[in-house]
C-alpha cells in the first residue's frame, strides 16, 4: 500500500507539472508598430500592370512559373506566360485588374484599376497568433512576418485565421509548405530592398519605413487631380519621377485594417471593388487571445477544477477500490488461473 | 457497483463486419494516394477552404460524438450517480476510438505530419494559439482515455496485479479525463473566433466556447442513448430503457440552456438580423434549432422517455443537431470570400467513411472479445 501511495503522489506531481506547465500569460493590449517597421506602399494609380514585380518576386524567391496557363496550352509551349490568376502555392505576389461593369476591356475607364495582392504584414497578425508551433513569427524590429518550414506542421490554421486570405498552401505537393510574401527578408538583410519594389518602373510599389510611407500615402490622398507631382521610385528618399496626379479614393488602406498593416495601399476606386475583404479595425487575434487567456489565466481555474474533479472521483470510486480488495481477499481457488 | 462486465462472444467476421472492412480498404487506397501525391490529389481543400470534411467531421464533430465517456464520467464520478456505472465502459469504448481516430485523421489532414511532434517542443509552442491548446488537450485526453479503458483490456488478459494497481490510481485519471474535454471541447469553438467575418454572423460569437461545450456534453448523452439502443437491437441484447430514460431526462435542460444562450446572444449582439439575410444559412440555423426543439419537446415528457422508439429518434436528433451546428460553423456557413466554393471530394469522403467503419469494426471486436458490456442488462 505504501508503495502505491508514493506512486500516487508521483503521478499527482507529474500531472500538476503538466497542468501548470503552460505558464500564465496576461490578456494583452493592442500591439503597436515595431521601432524599425518597414513596409510597402502600393499606389494603384501609378501601377501600369506590367507585372515586372511578379517576375522579380518569382526570381528572388526561386518560385516556379505556373506553366499550364491558357496560352501555354493553346500553343503547346512551356512557361511562356505565368498563367495563375491569384496567389497560390507558387505565387506570393499578384497583380490583378479591376474593370468596372460594362467596360470589360477598357483599362482607360476611370473606374478601372489594378491591385497588387501579397502579405499585408499586419501589426497584430492573426496568423502569428493562430500558429500552434510558432512557424509564423513577427520580427520585433522590422515587423516582417516570416515563415519557418522546420516548425510548420501544415495545419493551415493560419489560412483560416488570415483576414486577407494570404497564406497559401502547396496542396499539390507530397511534402508541402505554406507560401507567403516575407518582404524579401534575406535581401533586406543584405541592404537591398524587396524585389517587387526594385523592379517596379513607375514607383507603384514603394519601399520604406512604415511611418514615412503613411505620411507619403496621406500626401497622395491630398493631391489635386491633374497637378504635376514628384513620385519617389523604388524606395523613399531615392530617385523620383514627375507625373500627373490622378483622383484618389480617400482611404489609406492598411492604416487601421485589422489593427494596422505594414503594407499600405492607395487607389482611385473603393477597396471593396478591388476585392479587399471586409476586415474590421481590430485584429481578431486580440479578441481570441484575450478570451483564451482570461479562461486559462495562470492555469488557476483549470487547476482548481482539476482538484475538485480528482477529489470527487476519489470519493466516488471508493467502492471500486474496495470491491477489488474484497475479490483479492477471497479464497484462492477463485483466482486459481493466475 | 458490483455488476460484472462480460465479453459478448460470438462470431466476429459477420457480413456487417466484412462490409465495414471493404470501406476501410477503399479508404486505404485514397490514403496511399494522399501520402504519395499530396492532399490536393484526394480532396477539394483549397486556399479558401483550408479546412474541410476531415477537420469538421473527424475532429470537431467526431470528438463531440465521442463525448459519451466524458458525459457519463461527469454523471457517475462528479454527480455520483452510480446507477449508471454499468454503461460507463461502453461509453468509454466509443470515446477511446472516437478520439484515437480523430488523432489519426489529424495525421492525414495536416500537411507536414512528420513534424507533428513540434507541438510538444518547448522551443516551438505558441501559448497564444487556441490550436495548441486543442492539440495538447486532445493528445493528452486520448492517452488518459486509454488508461481509463485499460481495466477492460487487463481483465480480458487476466493481468490481475496490474489491474489492482490501476484501480488505486484510476481516480486521478478520471479527474483529468473530465477536465481535459471541458477545456478542449470549448476551445474547438474558440478556434473560429480568429476567423472573424469568414464565419457567418449566426455562428460567430464570443460565447462560442460555451456553446460548443454544452452541445458536446449534450451530444455525449445523446450518443450514449442512441448507441445503447442501436447496439441492443443489433447485438440482440435486452434494451436498457430504464437507465436510458433517466439519462435522456438531462438532455432537454442542457438544450434549453443552450438555446437561451445562443438565441439570447444573437439578440443582444444584434446579429439576429442575419436571420433575414440571403442564402441557405437562415434555414440551416432553423434546422439546428428545430432538431433541438424536437428533442426538448419529446424528452420533457416522462412517458415518452420510456418509449424506445421515441428515445431513438430524439437522441438521434440531438446528435444530428449538434453535428449540424458544427458543420455549419466550420464548413457550410463558412465563407472566405467570393470565388471560393467547397464540397468534399470522393477521396475525402471515402477516407472519412473508412475511419468511421474502422471505428465500428473496433467497437464490435472489443465488445465481443473484452468485458465491456454489463452482464445481466
Amino acid at each position: 500500500m505504501k508503495i502505491d501511495r508514493r506512486q500516487f503522489f508521483k503521478v499527482m506531481a507529474a500531472g500538476g507539472a503538466v497542468a501548470v506547465g503552460a505558464s500564465p500569460v496576461q490578456a494583452r493590449p493592442c500591439k503597436t508598430l515595431p521601432p524599425d517597421a518597414i513596409g510597402i506602399l502600393y499606389d494603384a494609380n501609378l501601377c501600369i500592370g506590367c507585372k515586372a514585380c511578379e517576375v522579380a518576386c518569382k526570381v528572388a524567391n526561386d518560385m516556379p512559373m505556373s506553366g499550364d496557363g491558357a496560352i501555354d496550352q493553346a500553343y503547346g509551349v512551356q512557361d511562356a506566360w505565368d498563367g495563375d490568376d491569384d496567389l497560390n502555392g507558387r505565387t506570393m505576389n499578384k497583380i490583378k485588374a479591376y474593370v468596372a461593369e460594362g467596360s470589360r476591356t477598357d483599362l482607360d475607364d476611370p473606374d478601372a484599376c489594378f491591385i497588387k495582392r501579397s502579405c499585408m504584414h499586419c501589426i497584430d497578425p492573426d496568423c502569428v497568433s493562430a500558429c500552434p508551433v510558432s512557424a509564423l513569427t513577427k520580427d520585433p524590429f522590422t515587423g516582417i512576418v516570416s515563415y519557418n518550414p522546420d516548425a510548420c506542421i501544415g495545419c493551415r490554421y493560419c489560412q483560416l485565421a488570415c483576414p486577407f486570405n494570404i497564406p497559401k498552401f502547396q496542396y499539390d505537393k507530397t511534402f508541402p509548405q505554406i507560401v507567403k510574401c516575407q518582404l524579401c527578408a534575406p535581401r533586406i538583410a543584405e541592404g537591398e530592398i524587396p524585389a517587387c519594389c526594385d523592379a517596379c518602373p513607375t514607383g507603384a510599389s514603394l519601399f520604406g519605413r512604415v511611418e514615412d510611407l503613411r505620411a507619403e500615402g496621406h500626401r497622395r490622398l491630398a493631391m489635386q487631380p491633374g497637378e504635376r507631382v514628384e513620385f519617389p521610385l523604388n524606395q523613399l528618399g531615392g530617385k523620383t519621377r514627375a507625373a500627373e496626379a490622378q483622383k484618389y479614393h480617400p482611404h489609406l488602406y492598411g492604416e487601421t485594417e485589422s489593427g494596422g498593416t505594414q503594407y499600405l495601399m492607395v487607389a482611385g476606386v473603393p477597396f471593396e471593388q478591388l476585392g479587399m475583404p471586409p476586415v474590421g479595425d481590430e485584429s481578431r487575434a486580440r479578441l481570441s487571445e484575450t478570451l483564451q487567456h482570461s479562461l486559462y489565466k495562470g492555469m488557476v481555474a483549470p487547476g482548481l477544477l482539476l482538484g475538485g474533479l480528482v477529489y470527487a472521483a476519489y470519493q466516488h470510486t471508493k467502492e471500486d477500490r474496495e470491491d477489488q480488495e474484497d475479490r483479492q481477499n477471497r479464497p484462492e481457488q477463485e483466482h486459481g488461473d493466475d | 457497483m458490483t455488476e460484472a462486465f462480460r465479453p459478448l462472444g460470438g462470431k466476429l467476421f459477420t457480413r456487417h463486419f466484412q462490409f465495414m472492412g471493404v470501406l476501410v480498404l477503399i479508404a486505404g487506397y485514397f490514403l496511399i494516394r494522399r501520402f504519395i501525391f499530396g492532399i490536393g490529389d484526394v480532396s477539394n481543400l483549397s486556399d479558401g477552404f483550408p479546412w474541410g470534411l476531415w477537420i469538421t467531421y473527424d475532429v470537431v464533430t467526431g470528438t463531440a460524438i465521442a463525448c459519451g465517456g466524458y458525459a457519463m464520467a461527469l454523471l457517475v464520478y462528479v454527480f455520483n450517480r452510480g446507477q449508471f456505472h454499468p454503461m460507463i465502459r461502453a461509453a468509454l469504448l466509443t470515446s477511446v476510438f472516437g478520439y484515437t481516430l480523430a488523432g489519426a485523421s489529424i495525421v492525414v489532414d495536416v500537411g507536414r505530419y512528420w513534424q507533428l511532434y513540434n507541438v510538444f517542443l518547448p522551443q516551438y509552442i505558441n501559448l497564444n494559439s487556441v490550436m495548441l491548446e486543442v492539440a495538447l488537450c486532445v493528445t493528452l485526453y486520448t492517452l488518459v482515455l486509454w488508461i481509463e479503458f485499460s481495466p477492460a483490456i487487463l481483465e480480458a488478459m487476466k493481468a490481475n496485479r496490474l489491474l489492482r494497481f490501476l484501480r488505486h490510481i484510476l481516480f486521478f485519471f478520471i479527474g483529468v479525463g473530465i477536465l481535459l474535454p471541458t477545456m478542449h471541447q470549448s476551445s474547438l469553438g474558440s478556434l473560429l473566433l480568429i476567423a472573424g467575418y469568414k464565419v457567418h454572423d449566426l455562428w460567430q460569437t464570443t460565447i462560442i466556447p460555451l456553446l460548443f461545450l454544452i452541445t458536446a456534453i449534450t451530444m455525449g448523452y445523446g450518443i450514449v442513448v442512441f448507441e445503447s439502443l442501436y447496439a441492443s437491437v443489433h447485438l440482440g441484447r435486452k434494451l436498457e430503457t430504464p437507465l436510458l430514460s433517466k439519462i435522456s431526462a438531462i438532455i432537454p435542460w442542457l438544450l434549453i440552456a443552450y438555446l437561451v444562450l445562443r438565441i439570447g446572444d444573437l439578440f443582444l449582439s444584434g446579429q439576429i438580423r442575419a436571420i433575414a439575410g440571403p442564402g441557405p444559412e437562415p434555414y440551416l440555423f432553423l434546422a439546428e434549432v428545430a432538431l433541438f426543439v424536437f428533442a426538448i419537446v419529446t424528452l420533457m415528457d416522462q412517458y415518452h422517455r420510456t418509449r424506445p422508439t421515441i428515445l431513438f429518434w430524439s437522441s438521434l436528433a440531438v446528435v444530428l443537431g449538434g453535428a449540424l451546428y458544427r458543420f455549419n460553423a466550420f464548413m457550410i456557413a463558412f465563407d472566405p470570400g467570393p470565388g471560393w466554393h467547397y464540397f468534399p471530394a470522393v477521396g475525402e469522403m471515402s477516407i472519412t467513411l473508412g475511419i468511421v467503419a474502422f471505428e465500428i469494426m473496433a467497437y464490435l471486436f472489443f465488445v465481443k472479445k473484452t468485458p465491456i458490456l454489463a452482464a445481466g442488462h
